[in-house]
């Protein structure tokens, strides 16, 4: 008996050693773009690797935004290349001339934050539907949610591409933010969630009056909000990091996200380490600061959609 | 007693009846057409965006499968039929591509469901603020975004400025720099390592979140009964994580399936044609070759390769 306890705690302990040294391991790369980006091209460049930087520099972000620059924003006339004269969209502002890098956040930052709420709100009134109205087709409409779900997403990248075009959305941000908001898992996600909503409120809240509307509004929303908090920041994190839809969908400079713009600086530069380096912790930090932030969310989300499901 | 009267009083009565249930149903009737009413105006928002961006061009990637459909060609698609799922059979590189993903599923998705839930067994008794900086950490690589990874990784294996050829040299293990990436040998593995450091983040959320739900009453019981912690693990826990783990299996095949930003940004395929996925052979022929119906052809394979896994890890889990 003594023995195997003391077996148990001598397996406790190695293994958690090994997954201290392991965590150590993952956090590396993380570590290594930071400081990378803030090394002097020698110490970048050095055969035997520095561990930490000798000396903190700005060099590599210098070089990073005098490289290319683009307008801060454009606002142009929906569908206009349709029938501008040129072919090219009609621009009717044009923000001041900024570095690149900076265009490509915001537009990376907008693109996110549209998907979020877009992807939030329809598909909270999905799964409500889904989970709590009786109609025909819907075993129907759901096993096609489920279908979907199950089917990687860029197999359809080849024919969204094609479609994108005819609706002259091709190079827009929006031909990237439409796909992910009818991207099913949100539906599936908020219907987990709606099924936990007590029917006898909602046929109370009918009595009293309150119209459909009123009652989602009143009634499910406030239930489903940790629901939609975690779907909120996984739509987040995962429209921020989709590079291969934002790889097919945009080409010119200003309409770049920053993961691609960081791959594009790659191209261009395979081996000036230290600038690809700064142009990755930019994508990197707001990214993970935002996920810092709001793990909680995301951790139960994530478990109690997969749970549920 | 007047038999007839009792017959007429009785279809009245049933009459009655009738009448009134038809009532019922009508009322019922308007009901449901309301109640559906509203269930399609709440999904119709969602349903734009999921036919139009999802349903439809699935559709569409079945169709164009069957057409000679390439970009540059000022004839419009021509049907051939299933000229492009034969040609797939005998294009060398692509069943080159289809060995190579399913080498890096073979190996990744053990690898991910094994690691994953031994990680999260050790963390999820920690306390809280430990347990998160725990899951916190493993989940970094998949938040960091796949661009911002890869590149640092390319750097770590590079010829001459990487630390692994440093840190080789250094414990004796390598005796000459070695081109990880540019060598056939390697390159695939080392695109698997990566790939592994991305995918285990979620697993070990769930099964931590999977664990911690495991009624302790069961597991406290059989330790009265003098169940072994071994025991207690796979008699009573294992079976209880049961669906988490299917749904981890399922997640983790499609996502290696998926492997591209890794092999785009790393290698390029190369070389020769080493490090080729599906994936990653789809994106060339649709975006350089501009073959749009091959391209769609090697999707839909591709999906019912998926599909017929997710299958059988259903059924197998299912059968246990």
């Amino acid at each position: 008996m003594n023995s195997g306890v003391n077996r148990t705690n001598a397996y406790k302990i190695v293994s958690m050693i090994i997954l201290v040294i392991l965590a150590i391991l993952f956090a590396f790369p993380l570590y290594w773009i930071v400081t990378g980006a803030f090394k002097t091209a020698a110490s970048v460049n050095a055969t035997s690797p520095d561990w930490f930087p000798k000396e903190w520099v700005l060099d590599n972000f210098r070089k990073l935004f005098s490289k290319q620059s683009a307008p801060l924003w454009e606002l142009g006339i929906p569908f206009s290349s349709k029938f501008s004269a040129d072919g090219k969209p009609i621009i009717f502002s044009a923000g001041p001339k900024v570095p690149a890098a900076i265009r490509w956040l915001l537009n990376t930052v907008f693109m996110a934050v549209m998907a979020m709420i877009l992807t939030c709100i329809t598909a909270a009134m999905a799964g409500y539907a889904l989970a709590k109205k009786r109609f025909k087709g819907k075993t129907m409409l759901f096993t096609l949610i489920v279908c979907a779900m199950a089917l990687p997403k860029q197999v359809i990248l080849i024919p969204l591409l094609r479609e994108m075009s005819s609706l002259s959305l091709y190079n827009t941000i929006w031909a990237v933010i439409f796909p992910t908001v009818g991207w099913p898992f949100g539906v599936f996600l908020m219907k987990q969630f709606s099924e936990g909503v007590p029917g006898e409120m909602l046929e109370a809240a009918r009595i009293d009056g309150a119209g459909e509307a009123k009652t989602f509004v009143d009634i499910v929303v406030p239930m489903i909000k940790p629901g939609i908090g975690a779907l909120a920041i996984f739509t987040f994190i995962n429209s921020w990091n989709d590079y291969f839809m934002q790889l097919i969908m945009l080409s010119s400079t200003p309409k770049l996200t920053i993961s691609l713009g960081i791959a594009k600086l790659q191209a261009e530069n395979a081996t000036d380490f230290g600038l690809i380096m700064a142009g990755a912790s930019l994508a990197a930090v707001p990214i993970i600061a935002i996920f810092i932030a709001f793990q909680k969310y995301f951790t139960q989300g994530i478990a109690m959609g997969a749970v549920k499901g | 007693m007047n038999i007839p009267f009792l017959i007429t009083e009785q279809i009245r009565e049933r009459g009655l009846f009738m009448a009134k249930s038809s009532n019922a149903v009508d009322r019922s009737k308007v009901l449901v057409r309301r109640e559906a009413r509203a269930a399609w105006l709440f999904l119709l928002p969602n349903m734009i965006f999921f036919v139009g961006f999802v349903v439809i061009p699935m559709i569409l990637c079945i169709y164009t499968s069957f057409f000679d459909s390439t970009m540059g060609n000022d004839t419009k698609d021509v049907f051939i039929g299933l000229q492009n799922y034969k040609e797939l059979w005998q294009d060398k590189i692509f069943l080159r591509a289809l060995k190579n993903t399913f080498v890096i599923v073979l190996v990744s998705v053990p690898v991910v469901c094994i690691f994953s839930l031994w990680a999260s067994s050790v963390i999820y008794k920690l306390k809280d603020s430990v347990l998160s900086l725990f899951r916190c950490i493993f989940y970094l690589p998949v938040v960091t975004g796949s661009v911002a990874v890869t590149v640092v990784w390319k750097w770590m294996f590079n010829n001459y400025y990487g630390i692994f050829n440093y840190i080789g040299k250094g414990l004796g293990l390598i005796e000459e720099n070695i081109n990880w990436l540019g060598d056939e040998r390697y390159a695939l593995w080392c695109i698997i390592l990566i790939l592994l450091t991305t995918s285990i983040g979620q697993p070990i959320v769930l099964y931590v979140s999977a664990l911690g739900n495991v009624d302790t009453s069961l597991v406290e019981a059989s330790a009265v009964d003098g169940a072994t912690d071994f025991q207690q693990f796979w008699k009573i826990k294992w079976p209880l994580i049961m669906p988490t783990t299917l749904y981890i299996l399922v997640i983790t095949t499609i996502n290696s399936f998926q492997c591209f930003a890794l092999i785009q940004l790393l290698t390029s395929g190369g070389p020769n044609h080493s490090t080729d996925t599906v994936m990653y052979y789809i994106y060339y022929t649709a975006f350089k070759l501009y073959r749009y119906g091959y391209g769609n052809a090697m999707g839909v394979v591709l999906a019912i390769f998926i599909a017929l896994l997710s299958a059988v890890q259903f059924k197998l889990a299912k059968e246990k």
